[in-house]
């Protein structure tokens, strides 16, 4: 059969740009103290720091690790708090996050008097204007519809707004000026003129300002020109700042593995109020804490339950008799509901059991009918939790063997995650997908039935498990010492690390992330993102991280800045800490004899090297 | 220089082979041959991503239990208000895809229903990457089916060209391939640069990035020889500005310029539609609808040359579910448009919607397993592959005819 043979055994770690390092069994093969600490420091982050390496070395690995693994007695960056302050809708419940941000059609309801004012005073100052042009629309006798849609200013209401804030000549500068003299305008405007200006302008102008505009206008343009979006912006914002400045390096990097594991597409619908919350609860609470917490957290959290349709599903009328079943799609009138097991089938393929984890498709159908009742009050005003009884499948159950009897009502739910987290097939298929993120795409066989004798034996304490990880010989050998290529996620963030970059605005960056196939909050599948290198090497991924890295050295990505002095070999030693490749050396000092290069050319083509591409 | 490191590799990845262990991309360097370019046909693969519901694509009006089964989904008859554009007497395509009806007309455009994978998957995952290596049940396949579908060697650096920021699961393999999100934007602006970093990835030893690398450099030429003027589609083709509208406009410039395309992917997610299908299902199909009548159009005489085929990993649930929605299923329809296609067609068996005709009393049932439909494009399009090169263990392929 011309099936490749040679495939299951194939390792990443094979693929190591030193070659005489090999052994037949390079996953038994022990790395030296130095490359101990470069490896562990690379791994644990989001791009090792020279100075992380340097740490290590001195306090040990083991230590090092202990202490990571331990966030809470590390001090947080004084640098990160600053710049997470203002991102206000991190910290938000849901509900006032919908009020605080609404949806466009919302922002309709108030200008109509059929929703409450919001309480940030420029987005109030925003639809005061909108409710006042309705207004003299509305006294001019249109309908009420009519009167929204034609509520746009004129050109020279426009204008004239426009010269109450500006003097004419900032005015001139505004339509007409080049880049760096709106930059200059813009940035000299008091706070409260800059909020005047940005009323006073229609939407596309106001977005036209956004290249130009400091940082701290961005958000405000954003919350004016659409204002839910806001909350992805803050998003956004905090992930990568959080990952570029952190000190809680481990913890971060779980906090982004546990949202990818039970990942949630933000565009979908209430979920664009409802992510915020559930990170912050139900993921980042237990990022190194108890699985089934992580477990029964997303289970209940109405993200969760609406991003798989979970809130909608009801039970059936139990069947009777012969031929029941097959009376029942035709007792189906409109507006009646049913059975949906869309997170039934991904709570135990993608969650929990993992796809050959052994179960059925009567096992999806069973646990999906569980579920039923398990719902959310107005999610679309960002609700809360609601187990409601009356649409529950109230028969009984039979669920991986387990028999669930009838009446158990919520239990029946409750009573499904914890077969889930005892049965083996999950410590398993959990302990696989770390490895594949920490260790290489294919990690020694042996290594993860370790982690999962961990897993059981701690009752699913995260920790516990990355500790056997750790410490493992699989972990710190040949096999693992380079052998993943970054995701583009890792990629951007650890060149600004690298760079000590100062980003106080990360949205270019964002952006830069959805050319690279990898924008944050925004995996539409509930898979999440693979972390297999496979996925993240192709021509395509490779131009965008080339350019990437010229532009974030160059000082070309708006919001990041970077001052990169000293030479080649110091750029080496600073960006590179593992140690430059004698090829991608030579090439770089070939391009210094033709012309000499400048620092921040020197450090793009090292951020952009194939050296960089891997941890 | 060139020739020590080429002779390294070699004996290198003969080392590494006698360990049972030659990753796919460094035995591509090693296979490739140089070979003459000849004209070649072109095979685009598309993928609908999430399970698009062929039973409202396609839609079995003239089987009566449509609509019983579908009471608050099923789309109205021929004729009425929002009703299905009849095709045969039986079969007739969902409304939004009026764009897509020229085609039918000219006989260019066929479909398979009753098609998909035998295998019992109900995974989005697993089906898809079933699907894309082209071996269901068999995970350890490291290539795609279309990658095995080009013949191999040397031809040209965008041979088999996937659409998007991530390399199709479909095209990954021996055979050169490369992923283009954006014609416009494959390539690093300052010559300098670009030459520096061709020359890293050409002297690495990191062997996964040097094969990327060099097809990445060698794809950046070829296309940029392509994008100096604004591209203008034929016959008043509007495509789209979607995504999925954006990629096949791009396909159908690399055709036109002739550098030597023979294979393509495309995909568009969004389908997997379990709760209130019906407007959302109308906007996809409506995107993905004029998206393929624009590419018809565009292409024109050209068509001549292409061969399209649409796939989703498998079906969805016949009867709607309880939240005016669908479930994941089993068989589903696949179009195929082309200027050999056989069209104004409906091929394949169907099945019936009847509860003891459905794939364990819920699906619609495979009648042609999607591998048969694939092997006629490959091996009567392609030319000098066989079955059981690009399907391996599949010896059984039955052609239905689609190609004249």
């Amino acid at each position: 059969m011309a099936h490749p043979k040679t495939l299951t055994l194939f390792a990443a770690g094979l693929l190591l740009q030193v070659l005489p390092a090999y052994s037949s069994k390079p996953f038994q093969t022990k790395l030296s103290k130095e490359k101990q600490a470069l490896h562990v420091v690379d791994r644990l982050t989001f791009g090792g720091k020279l100075a992380d390496v340097e740490r290590a070395k001195r306090m040990g690995v083991e230590k090092w690790i202990e202490e990571q693994l331990h966030p809470e007695r590390i001090a947080e960056n004084p640098e990160l708090t600053a710049k997470m302050s203002s991102l206000k809708a991190i910290e938000m419940p849901s509900a006032e996050l919908f009020k605080t941000y609404p949806p466009q059609q919302v922002v309709a309801q108030i200008a109509r008097g059929k929703m409450p004012m919001p309480e940030d005073p420029l987005l109030r100052l925003a639809i005061e204007q909108v409710v006042e042009r309705y207004k003299v629309k509305k006294s001019e006798g249109k309908q009420a519809a009519e009167a929204m849609e034609e509520s746009k200013p004129t050109v020279e209401q426009i204008r004239a707004k426009i010269l109450t804030v500006l003097e004419p000549a900032q005015a001139r500068t505004l339509r007409s000026g080049s880049a760096e003299e709106k930059r200059a305008l813009l940035a000299s405007l008091p706070e409260a003129k800059q909020d005047q200006l940005l009323i006073a302008l229609p939407a596309p102008a106001r977005r036209a300002l956004d290249p130009v505009a400091p940082t701290s206008m961005r958000r405000k343009i954003v919350l004016l020109t659409q204002p839910q979006q806001v909350i992805a912006y803050d998003l956004n914002e905090a992930k990568l700042q959080r990952a570029i400045y952190s000190t809680h390096q481990l913890d971060e990097l779980m906090v982004d593995f546990w949202f990818n594991h039970f990942n949630i597409y933000l565009d979908k619908g209430a979920d664009r109020h409802l992510v915020p919350s559930y990170e912050r609860e139900a993921i980042r609470p237990y990022a190194l804490g108890k699985f089934s917490d992580l477990l029964s957290g997303t289970a209940r959290h109405p993200a969760m339950l609406f991003y798989l349709d979970n809130w909608q599903s009801v039970g059936a009328e139990p069947p009777t008799g012969k031929g029941a079943r097959r009376a029942m799609p035709a007792k189906l009138k409109k507006g009646t509901r049913g059975l949906n097991e869309n997170y039934a089938r991904e709570l135990l393929e993608l969650h929990t059991l993992g796809v050959d984890g052994g179960y059925t498709q009567k096992d999806v159908t069973e646990v999906a009918r569980c579920l039923t009742g398990w719902s959310i009050v107005d999610p679309r005003r960002g609700g809360a939790f609601v187990y409601n009884d009356r649409v529950h499948d109230k028969g009984e159950k039979r669920v991986l063997g387990v028999a669930i009897s009838a009446g158990g009502g919520q239990n029946d739910g409750e009573k499904v995650l914890e077969i889930l987290l005892n049965h083996p097939s999950t410590g398993k298929f959990i302990s696989r997908k770390l490895a594949t993120r920490f260790v290489a795409d294919d990690a020694p066989e042996e290594l993860i039935v370790r982690m999962a004798k961990s897993f059981t034996d701690s009752k699913g304490d995260i920790r516990t498990v990355l500790r056997t990880m750790f410490l493992s010989r699989e972990f710190l050998s040949a096999g693992a010492y380079r052998a993943k290529v970054k995701t583009p996620f890792e990629m951007v963030v650890s060149a600004a690390r690298a760079l000590d970059a100062d980003v106080d605005f990360a949205g270019t960056m964002a952006q830069k992330l959805n050319e690279l196939g990898q924008p944050l909050y925004r995996k539409v599948e509930p898979t999440g993102y693979s972390s297999r290198n496979e996925e993240w090497i192709n021509s395509a991924a490779l131009l965008g991280r080339m350019n990437f890295a010229l532009a974030l050295a160059q000082n070309k990505v708006p919001g990041a800045k970077s001052q990169v002095t000293g030479t080649r070999e110091q750029l080496e030693a600073q960006l590179i800490p593992a140690g430059l490749s004698a090829s991608t050396r030579e090439v770089i000092e070939n391009a210094l004899k033709e012309k000499e290069a400048k620092p921040d050319l020197i450090a793009g083509l090292l951020l952009g090297s194939p050296d960089f591409q891997r941890r | 220089m060139v020739r020590n490191r080429r002779l390294f590799l070699k004996s290198s990845a003969i080392a590494m082979a006698g360990m049972g262990a030659v990753p796919l991309w460094l035995s591509r360097a090693l296979y490739a041959a140089e070979t003459p370019n000849a004209r070649k046909k072109v095979l685009i693969a598309i993928f609908q991503r999430g399970a698009v519901d062929g039973l409202n694509m396609v839609v079995p009006y003239g089987d009566k239990r449509y609509k019983e089964i579908r009471p608050n989904i099923a789309i109205p008859d021929p004729g009425q208000d929002g009703g299905t554009l009849d095709l045969d007497g039986f079969y007739g395509l969902h409304p939004s895809m009026q764009p897509l009806m020229s085609a039918w007309k000219d006989r260019k455009l066929a479909i398979v229903e009753a098609a998909g994978s035998h295998d019992p998957t109900r995974s989005h995952f697993d089906a898809q990457d079933y699907m894309e290596s082209g071996t269901p049940g068999f995970k350890a396949t490291q290539d795609g089916w279309l990658n095995r579908a080009l013949v191999p060697g040397k031809t040209s650096p965008v041979r088999a060209v996937s659409m998007g920021a991530n390399l199709a699961r479909s095209l990954r393999g021996r055979q050169e391939a490369v992923a283009i999100n954006n014609l416009k934007d494959f390539k690093i602006p300052d010559p300098r640069s670009a030459q520096s970093f061709e020359n890293m990835y050409a002297s690495t030893l990191d062997k996964v990035l040097n094969g990327t690398g060099k097809e990445t450099f060698n794809a950046v030429r070829t296309v940029q020889s392509v994008e100096k003027e604004e591209y203008l589609p034929a016959n008043g083709a509007d495509y789209p500005d979607s995504r999925f509208g954006n990629s096949l406009k791009q396909m159908a410039r690399l055709i036109k310029a002739n550098v030597g395309l023979e294979v393509a992917f495309a995909d568009m997610g969004g389908w997997d539609t379990h709760v209130n299908e019906v407007p959302q299902l109308a906007n996809l199909l409506r995107d993905f609808g004029s998206t393929l009548g624009a590419f018809y159009r565009d292409m024109g005489d050209l068509m001549a040359n292409v061969t399209l085929v649409t796939m989703s990993e498998f079906g969805r649930t016949a009867r709607e579910n309880g939240n005016r929605g669908t479930d994941h299923g089993h068989a589903n329809a696949m179009l195929v448009l082309g200027g050999d296609v056989k069209g104004g067609k409906v091929y394949g068996d169907w099945p019936g919607l009847e509860s003891e005709q459905l794939y364990e009393n819920r699906d619609l049932a495979v009648t042609t397993d999607f591998r048969d439909v694939l092997s006629e494009l490959v091996v009567r399009q392609l030319g000098d592959r066989k079955v059981d090169q690009v399907f391996p263990g599949y010896g059984t392929a039955k052609f239905r005819g689609i190609l004249g």
